[in-house]
């Protein structure tokens, strides 16, 4: 259903973008973003990402690069367009202190999980992701991330759709493949 | 993650990427680097996010690649007000740059390009013009440096795509080309990757600094600086020697250390040695007259930091080195960075200026009784 996710985006964006002017600056400017993202760091869109609790330096840098057209997304290049970078700053820094997604309600298959976790030790992820996935600094916070968005983004780095900041992800991707793709952002989403 | 054992994430070691703002001008770290008697050190220029590899033109304009960001920079002196201006946007990575009769050269991951008379056009600079673009395309130590030898050719490396790996034929070497991109030749093998090098000044020969494989252990191997003695045959040991020492553990088998060239001088487990020059500028005290010269951009895969500063090889008359001394310290402060070198280049004075990737700056060092505030220069 592709098509019907796409029209989604872009109409949650044009809600945010009428969205009560006033509110004050850093509100109004994050509008725009919970109104798809989720207002309390937790998202409810297809393919869009949980930022509550996301490492501040690292939304600084995908924000940049959306602002930069250096990571293409139609909605987010003209959301960050015109942004400062006292803006994406003070716009990383309010989604670090919302509250971390929570896992889905269901546990998962136990099997399955444990097979994947090995599979991430065994890669490395936790290395800098951090044995928790809570990631630090410029690395991503993993855990409890959207299943469908933690695999679009994999898919997205192995392809080369999506621009690495730094090319450490396509270096560690490399050996891997899709059906391993699928068993990362299946742990990932519910880890417990 | 390629090489790393299954006990890595105890040391919770990750690369350290620079912020894509540069740090205000006021903030900056000059205040807290040491550097030897007589020598002074001030900020050129600030707001230069992720400023990479150094070249002056001969109007003095000062340029400045980035390798993270996609982009090119020019910084212009209007009586001591700096002025800096973005010449290109939408490269790939485009880390190196070379400076030769008023061309500028631009190294991305898979091109190499050139703007002609590039300092008369700073205002409304053309786009650049794809000379050589039979390139790998991967980002993994895909950027690269840029110089011009004594024999007017191109000289760039292609990195190892990987931390450890058997790289193609197409990687982890320097190769050298005419300045119309023309007779590409491979002049050097094994090298893992290099993000500095430049000319000796009397014997013509090329030095670099090459960057070791990460997690075989917190004190191995060494990071190099080595010397291109013989152009074509020469092979620096990657992947089956890392350090000139060290027999790769997986790689190495079936092979010795001594089959491959070995390095001029060991710098320092994962110290990370980027940009490199010589010099022979009129400034510095006699001793340092040829000496290199090179930016440690400091570790991020040991417990325990190391580089982040300025470090003088001497050399005795044949080209080998006689001591490496600190020269610029002071970036890590418990444990963490205030600050990461990145290159190294001079003014037509004959002082220094140094990039910091980390804090998007240009810092300028000088010898001599410091200048005052409104003195003029």
């Amino acid at each position: 259903m592709a098509g019907t996710g796409k029209s989604r985006v872009i109409s949650c964006s044009i809600l945010a973008i009428t969205f009560p002017a006033f509110a004050a600056d850093l509100d109004e400017k994050l509008a725009p973003c919970l109104a798809c993202h989720g207002g309390q760091g937790q998202s409810e869109l297809e393919n869009v990402p949980s930022l509550g609790a996301q490492s501040a330096p690292y939304t600084v840098i995908q924000l940049f690069m959306f602002r930069e057209k250096m990571r293409v997304s139609d909605p987010m290049n003209e959301i960050a367009k015109g942004l400062t970078d006292a803006d994406l700053q003070a716009m990383a820094d309010a989604f670090a202190a919302m509250p971390p997604p929570k896992p889905p309600p269901d546990a998962g298959n136990p099997a399955r999980l444990e097979q994947a976790r090995a599979l991430t030790e065994q890669n490395h992820c936790n290395t800098c992701h951090g044995p928790d996935f809570s990631g630090p600094q410029t690395v991503p916070r993993l855990a409890h991330q959207r299943e469908d968005y933690l695999l679009k983004t994999l898919r997205d780095y192995k392809s080369g759709a999506r621009h690495a900041y730094e090319p450490i992800m396509l270096e560690v991707l490399q050996p891997l493949d899709d059906a391993q793709f699928v068993e990362f952002a299946y742990y990932l989403a519910h880890l417990r | 993650m390629q090489g790393a054992p299954s006990t890595a994430a105890e040391a919770k070691l990750a690369p350290v990427p620079a912020l894509p703002i540069a740090t205000a001008v006021d903030k900056l770290p000059t205040a807290k680097l040491k550097l030897p008697e007589g020598f002074n050190i001030e900020v050129y220029a600030a707001g230069l996010t992720n400023a990479r590899s150094l070249r002056v033109g001969d109007n003095g304009t000062v340029f400045l690649s980035t390798r993270v960001l996609d982009r090119v920079y020019a910084v212009t002196d209007k009586n001591g007000t700096k002025e800096v201006k973005t010449i290109a946007t939408g490269l790939n990575s485009p880390n190196g740059l070379a400076l030769n009769n008023r061309t500028l050269y631009i190294a991305e991951i898979n091109k190499i390009s050139k703007i002609d008379n590039v300092e008369s056009q700073l205002d409304n600079p053309p786009k650049p013009t794809v000379i050589y673009d039979d390139l790998p395309s991967d980002a993994p130590h895909g950027w690269k440096f840029l110089t011009v030898g004594p024999d007017n050719k191109l000289y760039f490396n292609i990195g190892a795509p990987c931390n450890i790996c058997m790289p193609s034929d197409r990687h982890a070497q320097i190769r050298r080309i005419n300045l119309d991109g023309s007779g590409a030749e491979v002049v050097a093998r094994g090298t893992r990757q290099i993000v500095g090098m430049d000319w000796h000044p009397a014997m013509k020969v090329l030095y670099f600094t090459e960057n070791q494989r990460d997690w075989l252990s917190e004190d191995q191997p060494n990071d190099k600086l080595n010397r291109l003695l013989d152009p074509g045959k020469d092979h620096f040991g990657f992947p089956y020697c890392a350090g000139g020492d060290i027999p790769d553990p997986q790689f190495g088998w079936g092979h010795s250390c001594d089959e491959f060239t070995k390095p001029v001088a060991q710098l320092g487990p994962h110290s990370a040695p980027l940009g490199m020059r010589f010099y022979t500028g009129n400034m510095f005290p006699a001793p340092y007259q040829n000496a290199i010269f090179i930016a440690r951009h400091g570790s991020w895969n040991k417990t325990h930091k190391i580089g982040g500063d300025i470090v003088v090889a001497k050399l005795n008359a044949d080209g080998t080195v006689q001591s490496i001394e600190p020269f610029i310290t002071g970036f890590i402060v418990d444990n963490n960075y205030i600050g990461r070198p990145a290159d190294i280049e001079w003014l037509k004075d004959g002082s220094m200026l140094l990039s910091d990737d980390y804090n998007g700056a240009v810092y300028h060092i000088t010898y001599g009784p410091p200048r005052q505030a409104g003195m003029g220069h």
